[in-house]
């Protein structure tokens, strides 16, 4: 009979019988997770990255020193790019008698392509955002310039041979670059039509070109691929990975906690499809001696199960994406209002992607066992102590190891965080099962001192070691997972948060004297404003390497370019502060006063080739100094706080020229008093960035979301694994609790040392999972997030709680029928 | 009619064990004749179910050879004795061995299925009410008394018209009364479809109902009554 048929025959009949619903379930769990995780983290990302490229103004950037060459504009347009141009340099600008240096940008009309420009209608109003960028004849320009000029909106300017409205205070435009907060030339933004009226634009001047790229995602792509080989000395393409580190960082993060609660779900279910089907095993073995009794030749016994099992992973492979997309549908629904965008469909790539997990999660966890089946001696339809089926071992492991390592790289997009949780994974499957044999050990050794149902549920767990250990790893896997998500996972994610707290400084002052300290402080506390902390600042020019002069030229990095062609800002400190650390070297202290010392900023390091030792000479004020590397630190660029690329030890710096910068936290509504502070201090600057702190934070708040929805179905994964690790010793304790019944035990006793059995494993693997999770926790959170983790108490309670709870309870009503089974049908073999 | 279907020559079976090797069975030598209802009877250990799993091909002498209508059994390999169970051989088992999760008529369905007969529905649903479960049709093992889980097993064993049917202690997990009915119908189906039966038995009842009665003790064949 054709097996094909036969198995799908099976299938049904196996189905009708209670037979598959465990693995069935757990399969379509495995999917129904991924897929969910899939479609949503597809729409999330399209619309997280569509957002982020308002942070861009365009899907891409062309960024160059000179006019984009028409080609690669003709090029873009046949591709069905939209473009828009921005010409950036600085110049002196005019009101009436006082001039300022400002930074210069003229805007196409399509400008900007993604995002809006904020604009306000007077200096420290509130903004608005607006579409398109300045008309011709009028300018947007920084409220910084305003105060420098001592003009107000609807005054005009003259910029080289043009003059010009100012129309609208400029708060934010959606391109600016980190660079610009620090700029000390405040910005002007101009149509690019009046461009040529200024006449400012020379060909030896200082000018930078940029050109905005929009449109689909795959002629965005195609298009960067065909130009990026083609690039100029001087070119570079930018997208949103390259700019703003704020925003990329808090990206990355998003992503690698998805990309983490999907991998974690499918091998959760892994684990349980290969505990069900454990139990199908031990089921089928009798069958499958009848049938070669009854004549099924080996190969038919294995096409029979292979297409039994193909089926099975289809159907549910199919039922597991529809269910996927519901769920996501569902968590449309939640969040949708809250993503403030249509979040763009999803594609087919996620139905492919949940059908080959579903499949690969079957054949490598379940597959190889099953079709050992073939090999049960037939014999055992005689003799029932024949045919225990000895596992091929190495295959069985060998196959689901590999199917976790297909799955780990389809999933992960993250190869660091592939690498970790494989072999995190693998090796906290060896812990639990190193952590459940010592404690079995230990409980060997107790066990004696008990009375009589606490003994024998104890003596349970220690009387079948192998079944014990599997059931704990089970639990053990499960509980874990439910540890993470509910401690690791809410800890990290307070962490993250924590980086920028409500009141996160969103104002900077820089700029101020020396002699202003004393008076700025007094200002803040007449406003009833915390004192912030003063940083001092000393502009230098980096001259020298170990005695060999640089300049722009020495480097082919663009940064390292940017950062050699202009002033470094360098300042001093007796204290680390805590979102910077030391990565090697070491920290200075007291004595240390004066000394000619560094520490370098490692990202800044690696761009200048800098290492420990290096000797920096530096040009400030006319002056120039010489000093070493003495530590290399990192720095959260992400917490907002004022930090410094270089900095020195007291003592070092203080007889040069210095100015002052601190940030500090403004409730938007208490804006005036930035009026007032200008007023009394009109050479201190203000740098508001409040917008960019808004967009951070908005960010990580959907991404948490995202993150909580989706860690939903890593716990019902892990449940699922402590549900198919109780079915998986079922039929041995029916058995048993008949055999014990006929002896004599009594209802209430069977009861109770099932109670105390699953209290004991759930207490044990509760406690082997709480280490596991610490380990997890820590690593994970220090070599992918860079957040800090300590394991607290809540873990360690937790974990014991929760398994000697969880699994007690559940274990019991799992089998609880067990004891209310007439013993004679259970030993007779019905 | 009087054709060797089963016959078996110098059959030895040997394990090894802690003590060393352990003869289970030695010599044994065996014909039957189409038609005939043979017992093999003896005392627990004797050696009886080592013998019934050697003749059928479910397990490997250590020495000596089997032939199934003409067939040299241990010259097949372990698929061929499959095939050859499938065409001509039907079992009745002490414990029933029905499938649990199909019901009474798949289960008697099961071998025509694997022998890939088109008319498996109708065959079983035939043979199932020639044994009286006729209304039962659709009810699982587990729903069955044992004397009616007995009864689908030889409606299975009788489902492909067999040419030799074994059956070990058929009886033994059945009370007196239960028993008797299910041995009377397995010699009446006997009768009407010209099978021969071997069977292994404790009870002299059932036995004394043979044709003939093979006595195994320590392994070897005593005596033929």
């Amino acid at each position: 009979m054709n097996a094909l048929l036969m198995g799908l025959r099976q299938l049904r009949r196996d189905w009708r019988a209670g037979e598959l619903t465990v693995l069935a379930l757990a399969l379509t769990l495995a999917v129904a997770c991924v897929s969910s995780v899939n479609f949503f983290t597809d729409r999330i990302h399209l619309a997280l990255e569509s957002q982020a490229n308002d942070l861009l103004g365009g899907d891409l950037v062309l960024a160059s020193s000179n006019p984009v060459p028409a080609a690669f504009k003709t090029r873009a347009t046949q591709l069905g790019v939209h473009l828009a141009e921005t010409v950036e340099f600085p110049s002196m600008v005019l009101a009436g008698e006082r001039t300022q240096l400002a930074a210069l940008k003229a805007v196409s009309e399509a400008y900007p392509l993604r995002g809006h420009a904020r604009i306000a209608h007077a200096l420290f109003a509130p903004d608005e955002p607006i579409a398109g960028g300045p008309p011709p004849g009028k300018v947007w320009v920084h409220g910084r310039l305003l105060s420098e000029l001592g003009i107000e909106v609807g005054a005009t300017v003259t910029v080289g041979a043009a003059t010009l409205q100012v129309d609208a205070v400029l708060a934010s435009e959606p391109d600016q670059s980190e660079g610009m907060l620090f700029n000390l030339a405040p910005r002007l933004m101009m149509n690019l039509a009046d461009l040529p009226a200024t006449g400012l634009v020379q060909p030896a001047s200082r000018v930078r070109y940029r050109l905005l790229m929009a449109g689909e995602a795959a002629a965005i792509q195609s298009f960067r691929q065909e130009w990026q080989p083609r690039l100029q000395p001087g070119e570079q393409l930018v997208d949103v990975k390259d700019a703003r580190p704020q925003v990329r960082t808090a990206l990355d993060r998003g992503e690698k906690f998805l990309g983490l609660a999907a991998l974690v779900s499918v091998l959760l279910a892994g684990a349980a499809v290969a505990l069900a089907a454990r139990r199908f095993v031990s089921r089928h073995l009798d069958n499958c001696a009848v049938m070669r009794c009854l004549g099924a030749e080996q190969r038919f016994i294995n096409r029979l199960y292979l297409s039994q099992m193909l089926w099975l992973g289809l159907l549910a492979s199919m039922l597991g994406v529809l269910l996927g997309y519901l769920a996501q549908g569902g968590l449309v629904i939640v969040l949708g209002p809250l993503a403030g965008v249509e979040l763009p469909p999803p594609g087919a790539r996620p139905v492919l992607w949940g059908m080959l997990t579903g499949m690969i999660t079957l054949i490598g966890f379940a597959l190889p066992p099953i079709l050992q089946l073939a090999g049960v001696p037939t014999l055992r339809v005689l003799r029932r102590d024949m045919g225990r089926v000895r596992p091929n071992t190495v295959l069985a492991y060998g196959t689901a190891l590999g199917a976790m390592l297909i799955l780990v790289i389809l999933q992960a997009r993250d190869i660091t965080l592939a690498a970790i949780v494989f072999f995190g994974l693998l090796l906290i499957v060896l812990l639990l099962g190193l952590l459940s044999l010592l404690l079995l050990r230990l409980l060997r050794s107790l066990k004696t001192r008990a009375d009589d149902t606490w003994r024998f549920g104890l003596m349970n767990i220690g009387r079948r070691p192998a079944q014990s250990v599997i059931q704990m790893v089970g639990f053990g896997i499960g509980l874990m997972a439910l540890l993470l998500l509910a401690v690791v996972r809410s800890d990290l994610l307070d962490e993250w948060e924590g980086r920028l707290p409500a009141d996160a400084p969103n104002r900077f002052l820089i700029n101020i004297q020396p002699d202003q300290l004393p008076a700025v402080r007094q200002f803040f506390a007449g406003e009833g404003i915390a004192a912030p902390k003063f940083f001092p600042m000393v502009r230098a020019r980096l001259i020298a390497i170990n005695g060999k002069a640089v300049n722009e030229e020495s480097f082919a990095n663009q940064h390292a370019r940017q950062m050699v062609s202009r002033e470094f800002n360098l300042s001093w400190a007796s204290e680390l502060q805590a979102d910077n650390q030391i990565i090697s070297g070491r920290w200075w202290n007291e004595n240390d006063h004066g000394r000619a010392w560094l520490s370098v900023e490692q990202g800044l390091a690696k761009d200048l080739g800098l290492a420990m030792g290096d000797t920096l000479t530096y040009s400030a004020g006319g002056q120039e100094f010489s000093a070493g590397i003495v530590s290399l630190r990192s720095v959260e660029w992400d917490s907002f706080k004022p930090n410094f690329f270089v900095l020195a030890p007291p003592g070092l710096l203080e007889e040069f020229p210095a100015s002052y910068i601190t940030a500090f936290y403004l409730p938007s509504e208490r804006y005036t008093v930035l009026n007032d502070l200008i007023q009394q201090f009109p050479n201190i600057t203000v740098l508001d960035v409040a917008a960019i702190l808004d967009q951070v934070r908005r960010i990580i708040e959907r991404v948490t979301l995202a993150v909580e929805y989706v860690f939903i179905f890593t716990v019902l994964a892990g449940l699922m694994v402590m549900y198919a690790a109780i079915y998986a010793t079922l039929d041995e304790r029916i058995r048993e609790a008949a055999i014990l019944r006929t002896l004599g035990a009594r209802r209430g006793q069977l009861l109770g040392s099932l109670v105390v059995e699953y209290v004991g494993l759930g207490f044990l693997s509760g406690l082997a999972a709480a280490i596991s999770a610490g380990v997890v926790g820590v690593v994970v959170a220090q070599r992918v997030f860079e957040l800090t983790y300590v394991p607290g108490p809540t873990l360690w309670l937790g974990g014991m709680l929760l398994g000697a709870v969880g699994v007690g309870l559940a274990g019991t009503l799992g089998t609880r029928f067990v004891v209310d089974q007439p013993p004679l049908r259970t030993l007779r073999g019905d | 009619m009087n054709q060797v279907v089963l016959a078996a020559s110098q059959l030895d079976k040997r394990v090894r064990s802690a003590e060393g090797e352990l003869t289970l069975l030695a010599g044994i030598n065996l014909a039957i004749q189409s038609g005939e209802t043979v017992a093999i009877v003896g005392t627990s250990g004797a050696g009886k179910s080592t013998l019934l799993g050697l003749l059928a091909g479910l397990d490997t002498p250590s020495g000596g050879q089997v032939w199934v209508d003409g067939e040299d059994l241990f010259a097949l390999d372990e698929d061929g004795r499959a095939r050859l169970r499938a065409a001509k051989v039907g079992f009745v088992f002490q414990a029933f061995q029905l499938l649990p999760n199909l019901t009474a008529l798949e289960n008697v369905m099961l071998p025509l299925e694997l022998a890939g007969r088109r008319d498996a529905a109708a065959q079983a649903t035939q043979v199932l009410d020639r044994v009286g479960l006729g209304k039962r049709l659709q009810h699982y093992p587990k729903q069955l008394s044992g004397g009616e889980q007995q009864r689908v097993a030889i409606a299975r064993a009788f489902a492909t018209q067999p040419k030799l049917l074994f059956a070990d202690e058929p009886t033994g997990n059945l009370d007196n009364k239960t028993g008797a009915k299910i041995i009377d119908l397995l010699f009446e189906l006997n009768a009407e479809r010209g099978t021969t039966l071997v069977l292994v038995t404790h009870d002299a009842q059932l036995a004394g109902r043979c044709h003939r009665r093979l006595e195994l003790e320590e392994g070897r064949l005593r005596s033929e009554a």
